[in-house]
């Protein structure tokens, strides 16, 4: 049995380790530290940890403040305020200066469960996508968040990580992250699955589910979304059939739109999105959630057999 | 104290930059010259008689800081930078053209411009992320914001205040240009935001109430507000949105459009003082 680790936990405590290392690491949060686990970091350097209380927008603009001064910034809240409520000053204030500004928001996707479609942020890789500078990386697990951390730690400029809020399977095998870069995690000739976050689980699942059928499928883990690494998609492009690609993040504008994209411009190819499509979120358990919006192994097998 | 000889000095100074401001909005035929002209006195005096800061090394760690958090303002910002050395005065005349480094609202390709604004409301949490740096560092830098009367309807700004004051930010000074006039008409119109002076005293800030065009009275409340302790200081600075050109003073339609030829010409005359 795989280890579960929360993301979350794992980047708490990297942040720990970053601000052992560096003087002007800085962390800000708005009232949920406990939650995002940045309270890990303010145990340990209360004097480079500011709470905000429940002003997002706020803590966004200061953010920028304070890396205009030198400061390396890690920003934490829920993916939904940290996209959706602040989009103004992480545009104009963070990104148009190209600040050193990691937010890393949690509790991404309709995982949230219990906490229903306003917490469910379904929308925010897309708010961030389309900002200039902004990179954009969703890690897979545990081990891959704390890389993505210490990666965003060491490269200049705004980025937006986004974890989930429950306990993710790590990854057996899984190549050491490098920014703009995706793995293939099993190869395969007929159709690639593409996927993030805790979708590459799902795909990984489907590959086993796909091959008792005699369908090779290829599996790329594609942990940064922005920027997205063309070349893994062309090869791919030109070897399978098409790509089913899966998100737990809507169909418009994140991982799915990125790779339709790229490859309408360069490689035209059929692409299936796995993901929620133009629907809010709503309440339940986590296993419902992803039955009702499509977003399991079996949808992917799914979606996979119509390409081949 | 700043005796009358300095005092007299600063005020020409204000004027100059005010003859900069409209000569560079007649060229770029667009930008702000209402509330350019309402802030030209107390730029003048943070930049060149308070302000510790250096044109010939603008990213001198132990600078104090100046954020326009009213970016569409940028004229007054550019001529005092200019003025001061930051960049050649030729530049301001191509302010708003394509190409141009100076953009129709300020970022981070101007010297002596430390982070971008435009989006009104932001400004003052990017101060305070300055301060908050300063006593994180333990450096003695002082930090300025400039916001306008019609901007603090923004929540942002109240979201900031509230933060500053209890993070006991006294080595921020934020100064609020109420000329009293904004886009749509006067601000008391549009929305109200009176009373101020309560309003940022329930939000935990010193308040220096003062005549933004009285040289002497600004130097003095930017000095009592270095004196202040655990508090921010705000000084809130009664203006006339287009001060120094008679036919722009008080006329909202001069908030954000530029001056035509022959107003560019009277304009000149009156500043001046032919």
């Amino acid at each position: 049995m795989a280890e579960m680790l929360y993301a979350r936990d794992v980047y708490g405590k990297t942040l720990v380790e970053l601000g052992r290392r560096s003087q002007d690491l800085v962390v800000l949060d708005a009232d949920l530290s406990g939650s995002t686990r940045t309270g890990i970091f303010l145990n340990e350097f209360p004097e480079r940890f500011f709470n905000f209380g429940v002003a997002e927008q706020n803590m966004m603009a200061t953010a920028a403040g304070l890396a205009s001064c030198g400061k390396i910034v890690f920003v934490s809240t829920f993916a939904m305020f940290a996209s959706g409520r602040a989009w103004d000053q992480v545009r104009n204030t963070i990104c148009y200066s190209d600040f050193n500004v990691k937010i890393v928001a949690t509790h991404a996707g309709i995982t949230v469960g219990p906490d229903g479609a306003s917490h469910q942020a379904v929308e925010d890789i897309a708010l961030m996508r389309s900002i200039p500078n902004m990179k954009i990386v969703v890690p897979c697990d545990g081990p891959e968040t704390r890389e993505a951390v210490l990666t965003a730690f060491e490269t200049d400029g705004p980025f937006y990580i986004r974890l989930g809020r429950s306990k993710v399977p790590t990854l057996e095998g899984r190549p050491p992250f490098k920014l703009g870069k995706g793995y293939v995690l099993r190869e395969g000739s007929d159709v690639t699955l593409l996927a993030c976050g805790l979708m590459v689980q799902e795909a990984l699942k489907a590959q086993e589910a796909l091959a008792k059928e005699k369908i090779s499928a290829r599996v790329i883990n594609m942990p940064t979304i922005k920027p997205l690494d063309g070349d893994l998609l062309l090869e791919a492009a030109h070897e399978t059939k098409g790509f089913v690609v899966c998100e737990e993040h809507s169909v418009i504008g994140g991982l799915n739109s990125s790779c339709a994209e790229f490859l309408s411009e360069k490689y035209p190819t059929k692409i299936i999105g796995i993901g929620v499509r133009n629907r809010f979120g709503q309440s339940g358990d986590e296993k419902s959630l992803l039955k009702e919006y499509k977003l399991t192994s079996d949808d992917i097998v799914v979606s996979a057999k119509t390409l081949v | 104290m700043l005796d009358n000889k300095k005092i007299a000095e600063l005020e020409e100074k204000a004027q100059e930059i005010r003859i900069m401001i409209i000569k560079m909005l007649a060229r770029a035929g667009s930008g702000h010259p209402g509330g350019s002209l309402s802030s030209a006195d107390f730029l003048t005096c943070l930049y060149f008689s308070v302000m510790r800061h250096n044109p010939r090394d603008p990213d001198w760690p132990d600078r104090d800081r100046f954020h326009l958090s009213k970016g569409h303002c940028c004229p007054v910002l550019y001529s005092v930078l200019a003025e001061a050395g930051y960049f050649p005065k030729s530049e301001l005349l191509n302010l708003r053209k394509f190409g141009a480094m100076l953009q129709g609202h300020p970022d981070r390709h101007t010297p002596g411009v430390d982070v971008c604004s435009g989006s009104l409301g932001q400004g003052l949490s990017v101060a305070l992320g300055m301060s908050l740096a300063a006593k994180i560092d333990k450096k003695d830098y002082r930090v300025y914001c400039l916001m306008g009367d019609g901007e603090i309807q923004e929540g942002n700004i109240w979201e900031a205040a509230m933060a500053a004051a209890h993070y006991k930010c006294d080595n921020l000074c934020a100064i609020l240009d109420y000329n009293g006039f904004q886009i749509d008409g006067r601000v008391a119109d549009v929305m109200a935001i009176e009373p101020l002076a309560d309003k940022w005293r329930a939000f935990g800030w010193y308040v220096i109430e003062l005549d933004g065009h009285n040289m002497a009275a600004i130097y003095k409340a930017l000095n009592t507000a270095k004196k202040i302790k655990e508090k921010p200081t705000i000084l809130i600075a009664k203006t006339i949105k287009g001060k120094g050109v008679s036919f722009m003073e008080n006329v909202v339609d001069f908030h954000g459009r530029a001056p035509s030829e022959d107003e560019t010409k009277l304009a000149l005359k009156e500043l001046k003082g032919e």
